[in-house]
């Protein structure tokens, strides 16, 4: 997908979401851990975690490949439960059993699209909607993400005709299609080239700002965590061992001085650790 | 208009061949090179054909073999489609099941033959049973091999998107299975009109293969010939639906759209 797209792809959703109706008012969670800890077999890849998140806050967690960041948004997300302590989302317990579904107002956008390819785009946005019995309903909210992420006219189409980052865009319209009250994003731009990333980031801050969510991104990108979260949490060895607060204005501008300099202090930070750990320092 | 007629010849080109042997057949016999009473020219079993055609012969054997094949066909697939479907989801009735199907597997159905008659004489029945054996195999092991392909990057989000294990297997095994359980099915057919063909030359009273092996009583080499014929056109007939069915059922995979 080229620059230009993307800007007409811009333009089009702030154009339409001015014709969208007023979103319904929701209910952006606390998130809210106590000592959660998970480990697989004798290996321990969360330890102790304390970590509360007010509503609508846009956090973004970096660390190294297997410090454990993405088995945290699992936890969030449901899909798998912590060994021992407590995760509450909007002060209700996540439940610890194995079969129960996962939460209907957590939403977890993964690394890859995940759509179906044998569903068109509109029936993958739906899946969203597995439990919204009316089909009309249905299929009005699709449409009405679709056009959110600015890929009204594809509805129709086969994922497999889509190029990578609007197949991306079709993973958040079904992810915010049930108006969730917390997004979970396991690196969701790590497979999209510079530009599309540029654009996605654009529209995943639109999206958040006009529905008011919980926002919780896993990254290995700094840069990116800095352009996005308010708080960026650095995860090192299943701990939290640094909490950035990221004060700067929205909607936010490319090549921000003071992002730049944060963005350093996060780096320095995890560089540090890892050659104390080897021993360089 | 020449991309038109260029498109057109191409289309003619798997014929061609065909083509050229039926004619050198059918002068081959006209020159007397080949006895008669070993191959019978093409006219020779286009007129044995017509004859039987009117006498309402073929229609009532053609009918009876075909829904042979489909009964078959329907128990012995729609058992292979249970248990490859029930084995690629639970582990545990893999356990249980998986290799005592594989032992019966080993068996050559065909050489049951003798069995099934003892058991069902020549009746309807042997020759279901032996379909429905011959069906099941290939059908199981693509349904099997299918539900174990989905990839399980799509049930994750099915789960985590709240599907229920019923809406699971419907929108997410199933059509992730289709592609290799059409491969099982176009197998099974094949597997059906082979069983068929042997089973009713050995065991019937009626259908395609006793046509032939009446025939063949009173030296009526052109009605064998044709029987044989009849036998092809159904078994490719019955493989071209299915390619019809697999292009319209998975029209979103861009490895069948295309063509």
């Amino acid at each position: 997908m080229t620059a230009t797209t993307e800007s007409f792809n811009r333009a089009y959703v702030q154009r339409h979401a001015r014709e969208l109706p007023e979103p319904q008012p929701q209910r952006p969670v606390a998130v809210r851990l106590r000592g959660v800890e998970k480990s697989f077999g004798a290996h321990t890849v969360l330890r102790g975690i304390d970590l509360d998140i007010p509503s609508g806050q846009f956090v973004a967690i970096v660390g190294q490949s297997g410090c454990g960041k993405s088995t945290l948004l699992r936890l969030l997300a449901g899909l798998d439960t912590p060994s021992a302590g407590q995760i509450e989302i909007a002060g209700h317990v996540v439940a610890t059993d194995d079969d129960g579904a996962p939460d209907a107002h957590v939403r977890l956008m993964f690394q890859e699209p995940r759509l179906l390819p044998w569903a068109r785009v509109r029936r993958n946005v739906e899946v969203g909607l597995t439990n919204t019995a009316d089909a009309a309903t249905r299929r009005h909210m699709a449409n009405d993400a679709l056009a959110r992420v600015g890929l009204a006219t594809r509805a129709g189409d086969w994922p497999a005709v889509l190029s990578g980052g609007q197949k991306q865009r079709v993973a958040l319209a079904r992810a915010l299609v049930s108006r969730p009250w917390l997004l979970a994003l396991d690196e969701p731009l790590g497979a999209l080239d510079a530009l599309t990333r540029i654009g996605m980031q654009d529209l995943i801050e639109d999206v958040w700002r006009a529905q008011c969510f919980t926002a919780v991104l896993v990254t290995h990108d700094v840069a990116e965590a800095v352009t996005l979260a308010d708080r960026v949490l650095v995860l090192e060895d299943g701990r939290i061992t640094a909490d950035v607060v990221v004060g700067l204005p929205r909607p936010r501008r490319k090549g921000d001085p003071e992002a730049a300099r944060i963005e350093g202090r996060i780096l320095d930070h995890l560089l540090l650790r890892t050659a104390r750990t080897e021993g360089t320092l | 208009m020449t991309g038109r007629v260029a498109s057109r010849l191409r289309g003619a080109l798997p014929w061609a061949v065909p083509l050229v042997v039926l004619l050198s057949w059918q002068a081959s016999s006209d020159l007397g090179w080949i006895d008669p009473d070993v191959l019978p020219s093409p006219v020779a079993v286009a007129h044995a054909g017509w004859q039987s055609l009117r006498s309402g012969e073929l229609l009532r054997n053609v009918e009876i073999s075909t829904w042979r094949a489909a009964v078959g066909f329907a128990i012995g697939g729609g058992i292979g489609f249970a248990f490859g479907l029930l084995n690629g989801l639970s582990g545990m009735a893999e356990t249980l099941t998986d290799s005592s199907l594989q032992m019966i597997r080993n068996v050559p159905h065909l050489a049951l033959i003798p069995l099934v008659i003892l058991w069902f004489g020549i009746g309807e029945e042997a020759k279901i049973f032996l379909v429905a054996l011959g069906v099941f195999f290939p059908i199981y092991v693509n349904t099997l091999h299918g539900v174990r392909s989905v990839d399980p990057h799509l049930m994750e989000m099915g789960h985590a998107y709240g599907m229920s294990r019923v809406t699971l297997i419907r929108r997410v095994v199933l059509p992730g299975a289709l592609p290799s359980i059409f491969v099982g099915l176009r197998y099974g057919l094949g597997i059906t009109w082979l069983t068929l063909i042997v089973a009713e030359t050995i065991a019937a009273s009626s259908g395609i293969g006793y046509m032939a092996m009446n025939a063949r009583e009173f030296m009526l080499v052109d009605v064998v010939v044709f029987a044989i014929l009849i036998y092809a056109a159904l078994g490719k007939l019955a493989d071209s639906a299915v390619r019809v069915l697999e292009r319209v059922c998975l029209v979103w995979n861009p490895v069948y759209r295309k063509q």
